[in-house]
């Protein structure tokens, strides 16, 4: 059980009770105990053109845990690249409550904020978890939180922690909490995994001999859809995290592929051939009924993505003579055409605020990440690699993760809109391709 | 007269399978029926089929599943290859496809899947539906020579089932194809 407990003077927190208990609910629902390991590894290879300098003091009583907490902070804040970590140690004895704080010990190590907090055990086997983000200058409590964990439970709240940081002092959602799905290809098997946004707890929910691909969180992150070849042809799935239970929804005589959520929940966007050619139709989630044909042409129509409004559908569609994004009313209506540079734009995108899409965009043999805003058109490309694909926002709209090549190995990358921040991340043992970056926890 | 003719026709079936193992000589239509046209290595013609000696009548006899993996026999070739960025069907496979679509006439019972395949440059799901359009246009040539719609389904392995694994213009070639799958292999 997990509860906040508000015990900031200046923060303006609204009280979140639910959120953390459906988070913890569903990881813990998954499987037995997450591993302690990253699969995935994560580097910054770029950092912001800003960075808050923050220092990150270790915990009272957390040395003895299993799961330390503030090295989990402390790596989600410096691999967001807006944060440049500052010394927080060699301090006898270290603070762990405001009125411990020197500030001006805190001011010439560089730092402008100060995260303070400790870790209890409780009498029932559980830790209290409590913090205070500090501002240095000002020399008063930015938020502080309490939390109620148990030992598999550390992480998450660390995590959460991050996320409170990083919204006092940047604005935006923290992403430190949410969980990516990918494919890994080792050998001959293709694995479909989920791990938290920082590549930990990476958990196998479906394996296959043949190739899976597409994989799409559901608006609410209790569902994924993706396309497996196990039937030798492509059949649309969708998978229940919950319960690890899968179906076909879409099975149709041809090809089918492409999945893609509309953000009530209710509808697959998916790309069928039973009537000939790729084209792009609605179905419901749980495959029954009769599909509904949203685009009309000869030509191929594929990759629907829905507008987080549900009121657009951007596809890629080379009625045209070449593949370039187009939109259309989601309820049915004439495309227009969006790209209008080179001759190959695919896999569009929205942003979560709806007010750009992300996109592949092949300059000259290159394939690269780009994004155009919705308004002017104006088109930035943000990677430079040989053959990036798959961009997928974050829930915050900050980073774009997608799916790259280093040295003939398949890694994901992720990159900040303004194309400053760069990480890059690894698998131990296989290819990685096809990421999908899961919502906000509900 | 009875051996020079078995002897005659032997020579013709040896001659008819050397062509077919050739790769872009096939004439299919060479058969029995066509009268007075040489066959067969210069030197042998081929005798008309007389039902007076006794001897069968050579016709075209539909052949049987084990033509499918005959590697004398054309059916037992599977795959047609593409240009770039393209699905048309090239005239060295119209040979090919013509064979399939004839099996597939003679034996109404039968059915294949067309698994399309592109090259592994773009977006994988833009390349399902490149190799779809491969495995349509192969479907379609074979409909239009006397297959049945249902007995050909068209499918899409896109860019990830490839044969050739570098990342080279002769892999990229080797996976633009579309390869014919009996049901039951």
């Amino acid at each position: 059980m997990i509860k906040e407990f508000v015990g900031a003077t200046s923060g303006k927190f609204p009280g979140r009770p639910h959120r953390l208990l459906r988070a913890v609910a569903f990881l813990i629902s998954l499987a037995a105990l997450p591993a302690a390991h990253a699969a995935l590894t994560i580097e910054i290879v770029g950092t912001g053109a800003t960075q808050l300098p923050i220092a990150v003091v270790p915990f009272r009583a957390e040395a003895g845990l299993a799961q330390p907490v503030t090295p989990v902070i402390a790596s989600d804040l410096a691999r967001s690249g807006l944060f440049r970590m500052v010394d927080s140690g060699g301090l006898n004895p270290p603070p762990y409550e405001p009125q411990d704080l020197n500030y001006s010990n805190w001011r010439a190590r560089g730092a402008d904020a100060v995260v303070i907090g400790s870790v209890a055990p409780l009498s029932d086997g559980r830790y209290d978890v409590r913090f205070r983000l500090m501002d240095v200058a000002r020399q008063v409590q930015l938020a502080g939180f309490a939390y109620t964990a148990n030992a598999s439970q550390l992480r998450l709240t660390a995590h959460r922690i991050a996320d409170v940081i990083y919204e006092m002092l940047t604005s935006g959602k923290g992403v430190f909490s949410t969980r990516i799905a990918y494919i890994v290809k080792k050998g001959k098997r293709y694995e479909l995994q989920v791990a938290d946004a920082d590549g930990y707890g990476a958990q196998t929910v479906r394996w296959s001999d043949e190739p899976i691909l597409s994989p799409s969180w559901s608006p609410d992150g209790t569902r994924l859809a993706y396309v497996s070849l196990e039937q030798k042809k492509p059949v649309v799935y969708v998978q229940s995290l919950m319960t690890g239970q899968y179906q076909a929804v879409a099975n149709y005589w041809g090809s089918n592929s492409a999945p893609t959520w509309s953000p009530d929940g209710r509808t697959l966007a998916v790309v069928l051939s039973k009537d000939g050619g790729s084209q792009i139709y609605f179905i419901n989630t749980d495959g029954k009924g009769q599909p509904r044909r949203m685009t009309f042409s000869s030509a191929i129509d594929t990759e629907p993505n829905f507008s987080p409004d549900g009121e657009l559908m951007l596809f890629t569609s080379d009625r045209g003579g070449s593949p370039q994004i187009y939109g259309m009313p989601a309820a049915g209506g004439d495309p227009r055409r969006l790209t209008f540079e080179g001759s190959y734009n695919v896999t569009p995108r929205f942003s979560p605020d709806g007010k750009s899409f992300t996109f592949i965009q092949r300059n000259g043999g290159r394939f690269n990440v780009a994004v155009q805003d919705m308004t002017t058109r104006q088109v930035q490309v943000l990677t430079d690699g040989a053959i990036d694909e798959s961009p997928s926002f974050a829930p915050n709209g900050r980073m774009i993760l997608y799916a790259t090549e280093v040295r003939g190995r398949g890694v994901l990358s992720a990159v900040s809109s303004d194309g400053r921040v760069k990480q890059r991340l690894t698998e131990d043992a296989g290819d990685v391709r096809e990421p999908a970056w899961g919502p906000f926890p509900k | 007269m009875n051996r020079i003719l078995t002897a005659t026709v032997v020579l013709f079936l040896l001659a008819l399978a050397g062509c077919a193992a050739t790769p872009t000589a096939e004439q299919p239509g060479a058969a029995v029926e066509d009268r007075g046209k040489p066959v067969g290595p210069p030197g042998v013609v081929a005798a008309k089929p007389k039902p007076d000696t006794g001897a069968k009548p050579l016709v075209e006899k539909p052949l049987g599943a084990a033509a499918l993996r005959d590697p004398g026999n054309i059916l037992s070739r599977r795959s047609v290859y593409f240009d770039f960025d393209s699905n048309l069907v090239k005239d060295e496979f119209r040979p090919l496809v013509t064979a399939h679509a004839r099996y597939l006439q003679q034996n109404p019972g039968a059915k294949m899947r067309i698994e399309g395949h592109a090259d592994e440059r773009g977006s994988r799901e833009y390349n399902i539906a490149l190799g779809q359009r491969r495995s349509e246009a192969v479907k379609q040539m074979m409909q239009l020579l006397g297959a049945r719609p249902d007995q050909v389904e068209p499918v899409s392995f896109g860019e990830e089932k490839p044969k050739a694994a570098g990342h080279d213009e002769a892999s990229w070639a080797e996976n633009r194809r579309g390869d014919i799958v009996y049901q039951g292999e």
